[in-house]
């Protein structure tokens, strides 16, 4: 199902026709609105005439999580304050958050590519749809309900926290859609089993979104069939306006971006020079249709590639593949750079293994991985503990090039946050 | 011949882990007739046999503990000699392995019993009637 078919199925052409003809406004409009952008164009020597075609954008000037910091409060904004209508700030681990402002029609583009997005995963106005995110500064709270409401659906609006009502509610309203982090879907499961109740039979839901966290293939899988629900991957960033900027169709292999709202880019993160279609590297996005608070090149920090082949949903808009790290979240261990998904990976494909684990560096060459037993598959053999012991650190050996110090942990043992898991624990004074 | 019923728990600190266990089978007038450890350097198996042992079953597990049940060969000791040979060579020429063995402590007057964990307690069971 399309909500706009006519945008979500426009010829690659005309798309990209239409991408230039944003992309030169933009750079008008920022160019003459944007004290930062003004700046920052003079002092790089760019002029907005200089961009003639949709290569030309290797010419534009980078924007940095720094820059949005550096001139927080104000400094992107394109129009006067009083023409804004919300903020939203994206917070980082260290100094000032970076300050997000919305104007009318930027929330009504956001939830009209948020609608998108439900409708081309089945949502109906029939729908019941939990928004477990937070509802705060964080933007997967309303932007999302903006869209499901648009949609028509009924969006209860749960937030973060409180499981035991969260679960009532799903119960009392027919929940049939949730949109939550992969985290908390797998504490939430955890919960139903602890209860001994079997989810599939306790709830209507037919279809989670999880976003704001990265996951694996096989996490999804996981609460695929704790729920019996399909889960779509979900990508945004509150920068960018929060999710929506690129989710997954039914076919679920790799996520639409819009690109008649952003044009997305994949960089080397080292050199910044662009790679070619299909290679792995740093995506970076500018916004087309912001008005605003429009942002140039901007460096996500992402890893995934752009995956050229067309989808078999018809749609023109190119997926990207789930991202497999954050350029900040690699670490070295011997020389050797690790992400912690491909450690997520290996360990959610050993059976045994429960959801929960831990990555903990000592030193330059010591990666110790926590790693909770599954209840169900003890056997009370000491052998088999073993045995299991040694078949995680052969495949992370194999994965990773480095061989990880693996300790066996209790079920439940280990720590569960209920919002953004924090899965590295890093000990090196280096 | 007979059986016990033995509780195996996942343990990764055994030192708190028995003073845990063994709380919950004292709050619940659960007696220990034998137990045994495996370590594994940092983790390990801590194996009981109880009076009660559903009950302690359920209990642990309520709890969150991993806990796995299974039945065990209990031998009453002979006073002569070559008995646990004995019970080792027709279990072999069974091919049943032998886990784990350890004594069950006799109320007085009463024969110890050898505890003994098999792969195949089925066949063991089989092997072994009539002949110890
Ligand atoms: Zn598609």
């Amino acid at each position: 199902m399309f909500w706009d078919p006519k945008i979500e199925k426009l010829s690659r052409e005309k798309l990209e026709k239409l991408q230039l003809e944003r992309l030169k406004k933009t750079l008008q409009y920022v160019f003459s609105r944007s004290p930062f952008y003004k700046k920052r164009f003079t002092e790089k020597k760019f002029r907005p005439s200089m961009v003639k075609s949709l290569d030309g954008l290797a010419r534009v000037p980078f924007t940095y999580i720094d820059d949005l910091r550096k001139n927080y409060p104000y400094g992107l904004l394109a129009v006067d304050k009083s023409e804004t209508v919300r903020l939203h700030t994206s917070s980082g681990t260290t100094g000032k958050p970076k300050a997000i402002f919305f104007t009318r029609d930027d929330i009504g583009r956001g939830a009209d590519l948020i609608a998108r997005c439900l409708v081309m995963t089945g949502v109906t106005k029939k729908d019941v749809l939990q928004n477990m995110m937070s509802y705060g500064l964080f933007t997967g709270g309303l932007v999302m309900h903006y869209g499901a409401e648009k949609v028509g659906a009924l969006v209860i609006p749960a937030g973060i926290g409180n499981t035991d009502r969260q679960l009532m509610l799903m119960q009392d309203f027919g929940t049939t859609s949730i949109h939550i982090t992969p985290s908390y879907a797998l504490y939430i499961a955890d919960v139903f089993e602890k209860k001994g109740l079997d989810p599939r039979k306790e709830l209507k839901l037919k279809r989670a979104y999880m976003g704001a966290e990265p996951h694996s293939e096989e996490t999804r899988r996981k609460i695929e069939s704790a729920f019996g629900i399909d889960v779509y991957n979900s990508y945004g960033l509150s920068e960018m306006n929060g999710p929506g900027v690129a989710f997954e169709c039914q076919y679920k292999d790799g996520m639409h971006l819009w690109e008649d709202h952003f044009i997305m880019e994949i960089i080397d993160p080292v050199t910044g020079r662009q790679l070619p279609p299909g290679q792995e590297g740093e995506l970076v996005l500018t916004t087309l249709c912001r008005v605003g608070m429009p942002i140039l090149r901007y460096r996500t920090k992402d890893i995934t590639r752009i995956i050229t082949a067309p989808c078999r949903c018809g749609r023109t808009h190119r997926r990207i593949a789930r991202i497999t790290g954050r350029s900040d979240d690699m670490f070295i261990i011997k020389g050797v750079n690790i992400f912690p998904q491909q450690i997520e990976r290996v360990l959610m494909g050993i059976k045994g293994v429960a959801r929960n684990y831990l990555i903990q560096l000592e030193s330059y060459d010591e990666l110790i991985v926590k790693v909770e037993i599954q209840k169900r598959s003890f056997d009370g053999s000491v052998d088999h503990m073993a045995g299991l012991k040694a078949e995680i650190e052969g495949k992370l050996r194999a994965e990773l090039l480095v061989r990880p110090k693996i300790e066996l942990h209790e079920p439940g043992s280990l720590p569960v946050s209920e919002g953004k898991a924090k899965r590295v624990i890093d000990n090196r004074k280096l | 011949m007979k059986t016990v019923r033995q509780l195996s728990i996942f343990a990764e600190n055994k030192v708190g882990k028995i003073e845990t266990l063994t709380k919950v089978f004292a709050d619940n007038k659960i007696n220990i007739l034998a137990f045994n450890i495996t370590s594994m350097g940092d983790f390990g198996v801590i194996k009981f046999v109880l009076d009660k042992p559903e009950e302690a079953s359920k209990l642990l597990k309520k709890d969150g503990h991993a806990v796995s049940v299974k039945d065990i060969l209990a031998i009453e000791m002979n006073d002569r000699p070559g008995g646990m040979y004995e019970v080792a060579k027709i279990l072999g020429q069974n091919s049943v392995n032998i886990e784990n063995a350890y004594v069950l402590v006799p109320k007085a007057r009463d024969k110890a019993l050898l505890l003994v964990e098999v792969t195949k307690i089925n066949e063991a069971l089989k092997a072994l009637e009539g002949k110890i």
